[in-house]
């Protein structure tokens, strides 16, 4: 038994050995919210460097927003009818933004579900995650979608850039209090955390200091919110003094200017602190953490994040030449890390409706139905502890970041039962609204993942190469074809010749002998703790 | 910090309230925390079952001395030498396989009892459909989702899972041994049986050991993973409890099942208050070499058996020392029996009816029902005909064993079936029934062989009569009589044979409980 995370010798070399549907699978579900059997296949056949480009290029076909999918007998939306989006429209209602936060929860779980193959929503989430704002505190839904809008489109560009549409982002300015940060009454909040999470970061030996919070607390005055929910610059909010940083920012001064020239601080802070190359490797470990493996030590530092914070630094804080360098690394495919994750609850449930390929009403042409079975995902992950867009707190989610369990702290008593319960419920009975179903169709799941079902052995094999990246011992797999898909018997042929039966006539009756035994197979797979890594 | 330990330090802290949204509250007077729970006391009647997967050869398992010649004539390559076949106490026209010598005793001490051709109307040949059938209780034509066991168990307990366990009930409510869950048990919300999802199986569990990890992070992080899900499952501190307080066991045989039957004696003894164990013995699939052919009562088919009589005799033997075999009792089955004729390669293909066995103390000792019927030449598609439908088998469990009400039996069972006296009497209060079983013949016909026609005289006592006929393979093709007579009496039944190919045919009779078979020929 292995009792302490383990460190590869392997660095930021480009990896050179095979590229089997192992890899293919292993580049898949961190960079997707699980995948496909077509998915791997497609990427397996592509190879390593042709793949991580597709999955790098997120120029991809704009999503439909979200729709008012919650007017009902009792609550009507005044300002958007039914069935058309609620992104445009400015309101400080708390019932209608109630419920738009909710349509976005619903909306996020079909683009999550739908996604194409790229890595936009997965990075997505870490941007999300990395600027923990929470969409209770926000309030408005427009300012929540155009918050979120921010990461889609600019996933894999200029991380400098990111910072900056965050600094004067409404939601953001709404969240930590920038809209209140005025010459007369500072607000430390967004200075604060802009260094300590978004940028430097307090680990590795940056010594920011609490004047430099104060300083940039005081640069960021005058940023407000307009009836529009625009960010606007009031400058005569606006601390015009010079502010002068620490040592650790080499004493810098930012002059103070006024009028609509004070809002040009707010750059020249952002480029005193980008010249920090704290905040590359800052980054790049929270990249590494989330794309590879939480645990980092010296070896990693040495070889993996300082390399790749020089990369960043290089390209001028571009985020592909980064995830490119680390998703094509031989570190990031050593055995050591396939299936060293524990998935969080999006990844789970996410990853459960890609795999076995769930079909929901469409969101746009049913979007009433459509949305109803997604609100239950939704639900899913709230009980699974991971509300979407409603992290805990500015930090996001601890299992992200709290040492030293990182995400051990998804898995608890409570939590594990009801992944399982999920996955039971969804083999066994579905969801059902207005008598639209969605439940795992086995037979249909046991043809996209093995190429010839009626053979047991194949079929085993498969379906335990396609759901879990750990080792499954043989006399296990030996024990589920005997116990379950042979009900005992000792010859192959006797699934064989089920399957075979129900291939070429599809009647009831032979469709429930190789159903309910697929169904205790893969419900017996899923609730092993193997299934909870990726 | 191990679960229970947390709940415990947590007591003094945590008044009824919510910790990240998991109601901690219920646990403080969790069963778990309370020990004394464990009953030794423990007067809950305990059903075992025992499922022989493949297909017993139920006419080498239970041999028909009575019509002997027909036997050997039928199977000459496998047949069991007359004089070898054990003979039953009290009972010269049925005796059991020569190396059942520990049912043989059971059987003298009247601890055993042999239930003659259970099956149904339309059986199936398929291993998964007839496992299904039997599994389920369905007709053979009907699909069900649960388990008879699950119906029966869901009755008891309506609101399982959910609350479970708790103080009343704090004990898995059906285990099923060897870690993976059947239809038995299904019932219509969850599976009613404990299935530990862990691969530390439970074996493991019981041992205390481990499942072995790989040395890499996806093995560090899933040795967490799997922590965590052994203690959430909140029975498995029960069962190691359970386990770990019985030190005294009889010798048992050291081969599979034994292992399984042993550790189900461990947990009935160690107080838990579970209803229904479930254990599985392969391998009955004999088609070919079932016999050794110099000495026909050995090879697999011998050892299959050896292990049956064995490892139950020991558990029997073991209930005993542990004073619980007033509340055990068990059954065997198997999906189906074999064909009546053997096959040229030593074995015998799927078939129809076959016999079962209960033991325990409170069964009635005995054989239930006529020797089956075997043609003087029978013909490799003919069959066993059913005497005894299985849920009648199950309907006397649940009426006679576990005392449910004659109206939930409908409830569980979907419909009636008559109950056979195979446990005694007393258990459930309940009227003596022994009458269903006479030597009168009850079935009469001229002339037999037939060709054009044949008479059948059947007697019935009044009430619910049915005369079925069954094809040879042990199906039935036509309801001839279904009446409910006022009075008791002979009464006669014309069946002409045009229409009927040439071979072997069966008429049954039911009578309300009371059963027959009769072969007749159409030439």
């Amino acid at each position: 038994m292995s009792l302490a995370p383990k460190t590869s010798a392997l660095g930021l070399n480009t990896y050179k050995g095979n590229w089997t549907s192992l890899h293919s699978k292993h580049l898949l579900n961190r960079t997707l919210f699980g995948a496909k059997a077509s998915d791997i296949e497609y990427f397996k056949t592509k190879g390593l460097m042709a793949s991580i480009d597709e999955l790098l290029n997120v120029q991809t076909s704009a999503l439909p927003p979200p729709l008012n999918e919650y007017n009902s007998t009792t609550f009507t939306d005044p300002n958007v009818p039914s069935g058309k989006t609620w992104v445009n429209d400015i309101t400080t209602d708390g019932t209608i933004n109630s419920n738009r936060r909710n349509s976005y929860k619903k909306w996020l779980i079909s683009v999550w579900v739908g996604q194409e193959r790229n890595i936009r929503e997965k990075l997505s989430l870490f941007w999300s995650n990395h600027f923990g704002t929470e969409a209770d505190t926000i309030g408005y839904g427009s300012m929540i979608y155009n918050h979120h809008q921010i990461f889609r489109n600019n996933c894999v560009g200029n991380y400098k850039q990111i910072v900056r549409l965050v600094t004067t982002d409404p939601a953001m300015l709404r969240y930590l209090n920038g809209y209140l940060n005025t010459k007369t009454a500072p607000d430390e909040n967004y200075g604060r955390e802009l260094q300590e999470l978004y940028t430097v970061g307090k680990e590795g030996g940056a010594k920011y200091s609490e004047e430099d919070v104060k300083n940039a607390a005081k640069v960021l005055t005058g940023w407000r919110i307009d009836a529009n929910f625009n960010s606007i610059f009031d400058s005569t909010r606006h601390d015009t003094t010079n502010k002068t940083f620490s040592s650790f920012y080499k004493g810098t001064t930012i002059t103070g200017k006024t009028a609509a020239n004070g809002a040009l601080e707010t750059d020249e802070l952002l480029t005193m602190i980008f010249q920090k190359t704290e905040l590359a490797k800052f980054i790049c470990r929270k990249l590494y953490r989330y794309f590879v493996y939480y645990y980092i030590d010296n070896t990693i530092e040495n070889n993996i994040i300082t390399p790749l914070s020089n990369i960043f630094i290089a390209n001028n804080y571009e985020i592909k030449p980064v995830l490119k360098t680390l998703l094509s690394s031989e570190h990031f495919y050593d055995t050591l890390y396939i299936g060293c994750q524990i998935k969080s609850p999006i990844d789970h449930v996410i990853a459960f409706l890609r795999q076995y390929e769930i079909i929901f009403p469409n969101s746009v042409t049913d979007y009433a139905d459509s949305y109803f079975l997604h609100n239950y995902m939704v639900n899913q992950l709230i009980s699974m502890g991971q509300n979407p867009v409603d992290p805990p707190n500015v930090s996001g989610w601890p299992a992200y970041y709290q040492t030293p369990d990182y995400n051990k702290l998804w898995i608890n008593a409570d939590t594990l039962p009801k992944r399982n319960k999920f996955t039971d419920l969804m083999i066994d009975t579905g969801y059902t609204r207005n008598r639209k179903k969605i439940i795992v169709n086995t037979i249909q799941f046991a043809k996209n993942v093995c190429a010839n079902p009626s053979d047991p052995n194949q079929l085993i094999e498969s379906v335990f190469s396609f759901l879990v990246s750990t080792e499954i011992a043989a006399s296990l797999k030996a024990s589920l074809k005997n116990q379950i898909l042979l009900s005992g018997q000792t010859s192959d042929y006797y699934w064989t010749d089920a399957w075979n039966a129900y291939d070429s006539n599809s009647t009831t009756f032979n469709f429930n002998i190789v159903n309910t035994r697929l169904k205790s197979l893969l419900k017996y797979i899923m609730n092993l703790p193997d299934y909870q890594l990726q | 910090m191990e679960r229970r330990k947390f709940i415990r330090n947590s007591l003094a802290l945590v008044t009824p309230t919510m910790i990240s949204g998991n109601a901690i509250h219920v646990l403080q007077d969790h069963p778990l925390l309370n020990t004394s729970l464990l009953s030794t006391s423990n007067t809950d009647k305990v059903l075992v079952i025992v499922q022989l997967s493949g297909g017993n050869d139920g006419l080498n398992t239970v041999i028909p001395l009575s019509n002997y010649a027909n036997y050997q004539n039928a199977r000459t390559n496998i047949a069991l030498p007359e004089n070898k076949v054990l003979k039953l106490m009290g009972n010269n026209a049925t005796g059991i396989h020569p190396s059942m010598t520990a049912f043989q005793n059971m059987f003298t001490d009247g601890k055993l009892n042999i239930v003659q051709s259970v099956g149904y109307p339309q059986p199936s040949f398929s291993h998964f459909r007839a496992t299904d059938i039997w599994m389920s209780g369905s007709d053979s034509d009907q699909y069900l989702n649960t388990g008879w066991a699950g119906r029966f168990l869901n009755y008891e307990y309506a609101d399982y899972p959910d609350a479970y366990p708790n103080k009343t009930n704090p004990d898995p409510i059906a285990i099923q041994i060897g870690s993976l869950s059947t239809l038995t048990c299904q019932g219509p919300a969850v599976n009613m049986a404990l299935s530990i999802s862990d691969p530390s199986s439970f074996y493991n569990l019981i041992e205390g050991t481990d499942a072995v990890s790989a040395n890499t992070n996806a093995g560090y992080e899933l040795s967490f993973i799997r922590s965590i899900a052994k203690q959430t499952n909140l029975y498995t501190v029960r069962i190691k409890q359970a386990s770990d307080s019985v030190t005294q066991q009889v010798a048992y045989p050291n081969n599979n099942l034994a292992a399984q039957l042993k550790i189900v004696a461990r947990l009935i003894k160690g107080g838990l208050q579970t209803k229904v164990y479930l254990v599985n013995y392969g391998g009955f699939d004999t088609h070919s070499g079932q016999v050794v052919s110099s000495d026909t009562t050995t090879g697999s088919h011998a050892n299959l058996l050896k292990v049956l009589s064995d490892s139950i005799a020991a558990f029997q033997s073991d209930m005993t020392g542990l004073e619980i075999e007033d509340r055990v009792i068990g059954m065997t089955y198997s999906e189906f029996g074999r064909r009546i004729k053997s096959n040229a390669s030593g074995g015998t293909d799927h078939g129809a009816a076959a016999p079962l066995f209960l033991f325990g103390k409170n069964v009635r000792g005995g054989v239930f029902g006529e020797n089956p019927a075997i043609p003087a030449a029978a013909t490799s598609n003919d069959n066993i005909p059913y005497q005894f439908d299985f849920r009648s088998v199950y309907n006397t469990i649940l009426q006679n064993w576990f005392c449910v009400s004659a109206t939930a039996e409908i409830e569980i069972l979907l419909k009636q079936f008559p109950t056979i006296p195979l446990i005694n009497a007393s258990v459930c209060g309940i009227k003596d029934k022994n009458s269903v079983f006479t030597k009168e013949t009850l079935i009469y016909n001229y002339p037999n062989p037939f060709t054009n026609m044949t008479k059948i005289e059947f007697k019935t006592n009044g009430g619910n009569t049915s005369l079925l006929l069954l094809n040879g393979e042990g199906t039935v093709i036509q309801i001839l009589v279904e009446a409910n007579y006022s009075f008791a009496g002979t009464n006669s039944y014309i069946l002409y044979g045009a229409g009927l190919s040439a071979g072997v045919y069966y008429i049954r009779l039911q009578n309300v409980d009371k059963t027959s078979i009769k072969a007749i020929v159409k030439i």
